[in-house]
């Protein structure tokens, strides 16, 4: 039995076709992919994302816990001010990456990713075993996500609340704000590459928070959107996804997520194996590569070098629907993660050319 | 035009085959399929003069999320294919059996028609 997000109901309504990810039944697309990435890059979009974990971590020890636990610096974070982070195990491989939420002294929120939630809170409570005071609360069954994309973000959302949105800067959130009279934390964050912000709210209010924002948001350009977009959108601006560019085998440091693993900060899970890669230098890179032959690349196919040597895989691919142009995300062996590099993609049994280009293949603001 | 024309024979892979003689066919996928697979972004097709065998993979067409292989209807020979589908691939989408035809092939007779299924049978497996 597929489970469902309260916004099931909608999704026949908005003409959205639904598929099995992971074990959700959720809205691949609505109106198409190729005009939700642009309603999202050029308006508004609106995503149901509450598939996605959510955890509480409570408790005097839960700062020191979660320093043990994830990759980043938990102490840099002040009240109101969210941070992406991973959780790695020992070997430095990733168990899952994650938002982690300061809601204030001694109360955090991790948000994490559907398909890892049993996996992660076991792991969580495997670790929280040698804590004094840490309670691990799974919310995610009553709390809805609804991610609100796109440059129309903010003005839209602005007419539904009083929460000054203007001061809200990235990666900051109120967490009792009301959005048409609905309690919701409000979060400036979003998997997009764009502007936006991600509203946590009671699973129960979640219907009513769905309608509102799409009424409002009409005149501004604003239409449901799918997984199918929030994949294209999140690839364009190179943000990785668990199970393609992040695995138990893939090190956050092969994929270019250094800056988000705090060796400095003390000890934590993982560490070791992650100081040694830094000093080592990991041997695989994920790099952003280009088709120059005609074909598109995806997820698992493999690549050589001109020699006929396999040198890695690709993690994601596409036609980008911003750029338009056959791209894609691969794991390689770091002697070939040099821009410009020639390497080949085998595409239905054909080894077709493209080279290393620069990510991310989008960035907000920048000419295209 | 109807989704399912009935002057077109079908296949159980939503591909159509329209008959231009006892000896050539034109072929294409369907409105079911080109429906299904979304925006339709690059379109590989066999090349003029490639022998060809009913039930396999002769090309790809590939939408934003998803690669699915065309098989071709029918035995024969290539004789031409729709080589403005490598610019314009969301042709397939607009006109999956005019402006999206994907290929013609030359055929040994009307017996290589054998097993195809017709609109009504198309219409009733697509529901």
């Amino acid at each position: 039995m597929l489970k469902k997000t309260p916004l099931y109901p909608l999704y026949a309504e908005h003409g959205a076709r639904v598929i099995d990810f992971g074990g959700w039944e959720l809205p691949v697309q609505f109106s198409g992919i190729q005009k939700e990435h642009e309603a999202v890059r050029q308006q508004a979009g609106l995503f149901d994302v509450s598939h996605m974990g959510e955890v509480r971590i409570v408790g005097e020890d839960a700062l020191s816990f979660l320093q043990k636990v994830t990759t980043n610096d938990v102490a840099k974070l002040v009240p109101g001010q969210c941070q992406y982070s991973l959780m790695c195990y020992p070997s430095g491989g990733v168990v899952d990456d994650l938002l982690v939420y300061f809601l204030g002294e001694g109360r955090y929120m991790l948000v994490i990713n559907a398909s890892n939630i049993e996996k992660d809170l076991a792991w969580l409570r495997e670790q929280a075993a040698v804590f004094g005071d840490v309670t691990i609360e799974d919310i995610s069954e009553q709390t809805a996500l609804l991610a609100l994309q796109g440059p129309h973000a903010e003005r839209i959302l602005q007419r539904l609340t009083d929460a000054p949105l203007a001061e809200l800067k990235s990666f900051r959130f109120y967490e009792e704000a009301h959005v048409a009279g609905i309690p919701a934390l409000v979060s400036r964050t979003g998997y997009t590459g764009e502007d936006g912000f991600e509203l946590y709210v009671k699973a129960d209010r979640s219907l009513e928070l769905w309608k509102r924002l799409l009424a409002e948001g009409a005149a501004d350009g604003l239409v449901p959107a799918g997984l199918g977009a929030r994949d294209t959108l999140r690839f364009e601006a190179r943000l990785p996804l668990y199970g393609q560019e992040l695995s138990a085998d893939i090190s956050p440091l092969e994929a270019g997520l250094g800056i988000f693993v705090k060796l400095d900060k003390g000890d934590f899970i993982g560490r070791d194996a992650l100081l040694k890669h830094k000093e080592e230098g990991a041997p695989r890179r994920l790099v952003g590569i280009e088709m120059i032959d005609r074909g598109i690349p995806r997820s698992h196919y493999p690549v050589f070098d001109g020699d006929g040597k396999r040198i890695g895989e690709v993690t994601t691919g596409t036609q980008s629907p911003t750029l338009k142009t056959n791209v894609g995300l691969a794991l390689v062996d770091r002697a070939y993660a040099e821009q410009g590099t020639e390497l080949y993609v085998e595409i239905r049994g054909q080894k077709l050319k493209a080279k290393v280009v620069k990510t991310p293949f989008y960035k907000r603001g920048a000419a295209v | 035009m109807s989704q399912v024309p009935s002057n077109l024979l079908y296949t159980k892979e939503h591909e159509w085959v329209e008959v231009l003689s006892d000896t050539k066919v034109r072929i294409g996928i369907t409105h079911f399929a080109q429906e299904q697979l979304g925006d339709i972004v690059f379109v590989e097709l066999p090349k003029p003069g490639a022998v060809i065998k009913a039930d396999e993979s002769i090309g790809s067409v590939e939408s934003v999320k998803t690669v699915s292989d065309i098989f071709s209807p029918v035995s024969g020979t290539v004789a031409a294919v729709n080589d403005a589908l490598e610019t314009e691939p969301e042709q397939v989408n607009a006109s999956p059996y005019g402006d999206g035809w994907m290929a013609e092939v030359d055929i040994s007779g009307p017996e290589a028609l054998n097993g195809l299924l017709k609109a009504a049978e198309y219409e009733a497996l697509i529901g």
